[in-house]
């Protein structure tokens, strides 16, 4: 990070210190870079703390008298149960390889956003109260004083970052600023500080198991609307089925993809595949969402929301479960659902009834991503596809930022994608894969009042799109994450106007050719589709 | 000649750009604007790339006497990046009228001139920065209606679903139903 001054540079410095360094600059709360305050009735739900009205650019906060207190307690407590986070506090070098690494950084140009400086925040508290030489020299071992203003500069930064950790794959040490992030929020959370587009989607999960609060009915009067849109679209009445017991396999999906446009497309497209294989499958109306925010705010609530997953599996008696597109979903299944509710033993290690293959990488959680599973039976030629009908489109991919850097699924929806689309452009190596660039409204940031901040952390994933639009014209944007299918499209309409935004499967559904179809004419948007004869039977 | 006056631009283009570069990463904070000069990348360091490759297609376009429709998609570059940072309306496009001192202290700097500008062929391209100036507070304006019409789009898909629900329930009621299965609730994406 650090530039080598050029000699003229040198010959015009100016030696006068600045009045306050980075330590001693008490955040600015910025409009458009900021979500608004939790609701006291959304804490009240899951029983957080400190659950008040308050308002983030007001001076008073409403804390308890003891905040000082219950913030150092609350990071020794962490200091000592997550070993991760005590090396993350002691080895970072500030070697800066992380610094022009963060989308918001990238896009903001807030020193405070360079991971280094985002993780500093905390670090130098730590320094000041949990090591030998900052409590005996404070600032001049790197060490601050805790202080209200303090707490708020971690609330802005904290609540800035969207845990995409896309840093920490340049991180010579592997530092993973999204952990610190994560440690820091349920830190502030103890203190009832949240924003409402988190809390809100965590109390209406908890009550009803989704973060939209879809109650059963809803949930069964939404997928009427789209089993008819099918029908129309291709002359075949799928049926879906709700809380069945004694199915195969439960579906577990975003509940985003239930509700928005263009998720539902996506979530036609899942329903059209386990039709058309004939899967003995069920929804869920309980285990009606996949993602997790709790997740943004601490483990235990995560823990608990995820808890249902494994609970309605129990009782309907499946044998195992698939998953639908979503990004923040599947950090938690793969790297936390085993350990927090599982072993999931009443269940069976996922098999295909349809290719049979075994999924020996799910041999723990029984857990696999449609993706994977819809490779596989690509792969096995189990399905008639006609990418042709997808030839409107000229399609590029985005990884989400957990499913590629969290769990390593990078090429099974290339793969699909590949197989449903004749057009398919990378966007440049830098900005794919595990170096992919986030959305920049991951981690429950995707509030509208926010939008600046969105725009700014969208940028360079934004500049990577709109140089596949003009190389190679491409018009949509593929994806596997529901926060994605929110977030992508006004992102997209401010810096790329001409790029849609699209769920893997619903390119697929657009290309599947179903049995006993009729010749279709409109896309999965009830679009026409602009080349008829793409349409016809393979 | 505004010819004359073109073919010194032309070569002091380098620096030129490079004065023009430093006026508008100074807006930023120190490590920022050391960031901002030295990203080359378009994708690595979008930001630095996208206002250093604005700066000099504006530049290129004024002394090649483009269109202004040729230019402006530039400005639009650099414009909306502006308008979504920390930067009053004012602050966002100042950078256009910097231009004008640097490109008159560049000129009679300059042994080709022996500090003799021809001060016609001044005026006329000082027009054109104007020109380009008043663009930028429409590009400005642009991509702030935008901002605000993605940020009522999202509410109105939140509003567009209440409704949804409210008409349902009173044409239930007119219907002398019971709120029945199709009712909606409001959509967080």
């Amino acid at each position: 990070m650090a530039k080598k001054p050029t000699p003229e540079e040198l010959s015009k410095i100016n030696y006068s210190l600045p009045y306050t360094g980075w330590m001693y600059n008490p955040v600015e709360f910025k409009d458009g870079m900021f979500c608004n305050a939790s609701k006291p009735e959304s804490l009240n739900t899951v029983d957080f703390p400190n659950a008040r009205k308050w308002s983030v650019k007001d001076e008073d906060w409403n804390l308890p008298e003891n905040w000082k207190e219950i913030v150092l307690e609350g990071m020794k407590e962490r200091l000592e149960k997550y070993r991760s986070f005590r090396l993350f506090m002691d080895i970072c070098v500030r070697c800066g390889a992380c610094a022009d690494k963060c989308h918001f950084f990238l896009g903001t140009g807030d020193p405070k956003n360079m991971p280094v400086l985002r993780a500093e925040l905390i670090r130098s508290v730590y320094r000041r109260y949990f090591t030998t030489s900052g409590k005996m020299m404070g600032k001049h071992a790197g060490g601050r004083e805790l202080t209200l203003d303090v707490l708020k500069e971690w609330w802005y930064y904290f609540y800035q970052c969207s845990e995409c950790r896309r840093c920490s794959v340049f991180c010579p040490y592997g530092i993973d600023q999204a952990e610190i992030t994560m440690i820091g929020r349920e830190i502030l959370n103890l203190l009832g500080l949240n924003i409402e587009w988190i809390a809100g989607p965590v109390a209406n999960c908890f009550m009803k198991g989704n973060h939209l609060g879809l109650e059963p009915h809803t949930i069964k009067s939404n997928f009427d609307f789209m089993v008819d849109d099918i029908e129309e679209i291709t002359g075949i009445k799928v049926e879906p089925s709700f809380n069945r017991k004694g199915a195969e396999v439960l579906f577990v999906a975003p509940s985003g993809d239930m509700f928005g446009d263009p998720g539902t497309y996506t979530c036609m497209g899942y329903m059209m595949l386990f039709h058309e294989i004939g899967l003995d499958y069920t929804w869920s109306t309980y285990a009606s969402e996949g993602g997790n925010f709790g997740f943004f705010t601490s483990n235990d609530m995560a823990k608990r929301l995820n808890s249902k997953i494994y609970a309605e599996a129990q009782r309907l008696g499946v044998k195992w479960i698939i998953g639908g597109e979503c990004g923040h979903m599947w950090r938690v299944m793969h790297q936390y659902m085993d350990t927090w509710n599982g072993p999931a033993d009443f269940l069976e290690v996922p098999v295909s009834p349809i290719t049979g293959t075994r999924f020996e990488n799910a041999g723990s959680t029984k857990m696999i991503h449609i993706a994977e599973f819809t490779a596989d039976l690509i792969k096995h030629g189990k399905l008639n596809l006609d990418p042709s009908r997808n030839d409107h489109l000229k399609v590029t991919f985005h990884d989400s930022c957990n499913t590629s850097r969290g769990m390593g699924i990078l090429d099974e929806p290339r793969y699909v994608i590949k197989n449903t689309c004749n057009n398919f452009y990378e966007m440049p190596e830098d900005t794919i894969r595990e170096k992919t660039f986030c959305c920049g409204s991951g981690s429950g940031l995707n509030a509208s009042e926010n939008m600046e901040l969105r725009l700014r952390g969208g940028f360079p994933r934004a500049t990577a799109v709109k140089h596949v639009q003009q190389h190679h014209g491409v018009n949509m944007l593929a994806n596997i994450c529901a926060i994605d299918r929110a977030a992508l499209p006004p992102l997209m309409n401010y810096w790329v106007p001409g790029v849609d935004v699209a769920g893997m499967h619903e390119l697929v559904a657009n290309a599947l050719v179903m049995k006993g179809e009729k010749e279709r004419t409109q896309d999965m948007r009830l679009e026409d589709l602009p080349e008829k004869e793409g349409a016809e039977d393979v | 000649m505004a010819t004359k006056l073109n073919d010194i631009l032309r070569k002091k283009k380098p620096a030129i750009l490079k004065r023009w570069l430093d006026v508008i990463s100074a807006t930023y904070s120190g490590e920022a604007a050391a960031f901002i000069k030295g990203q080359k990348n378009q994708f690595t360091g979008p930001m630095g790339y996208t206002i250093q490759e604005g700066l000099e297609g504006l530049f290129d376009g004024l002394i090649d006497e483009a269109p202004f429709e040729e230019i402006a998609p530039f400005l639009e570059s650099i414009i909306k990046i502006r308008a979504v940072q920390d930067f009053s309306p004012s602050q966002a496009v100042a950078f256009i009228f910097h231009l004008k001192k640097i490109i008159s202290e560049e000129s009679q700097n300059t042994s080709d001139t022996r500090g003799v500008v021809d001060t016609a062929a001044l005026t006329a391209f000082e027009l054109k920065i104007d020109t380009l100036a008043l663009i930028s507070f429409d590009l400005y304006m642009e991509a702030r209606d935008k901002v605000y019409q993605l940020k009522t789009n999202e509410s109105n898909d939140m509003v567009f679903r209440l409704l949804q629900k409210e008409r349902r329930s009173c044409e239930m009621q007119e219907q002398g139903l019971e709120q029945g299965p199709n009712i909606e609730t409001p959509i967080l994406k």
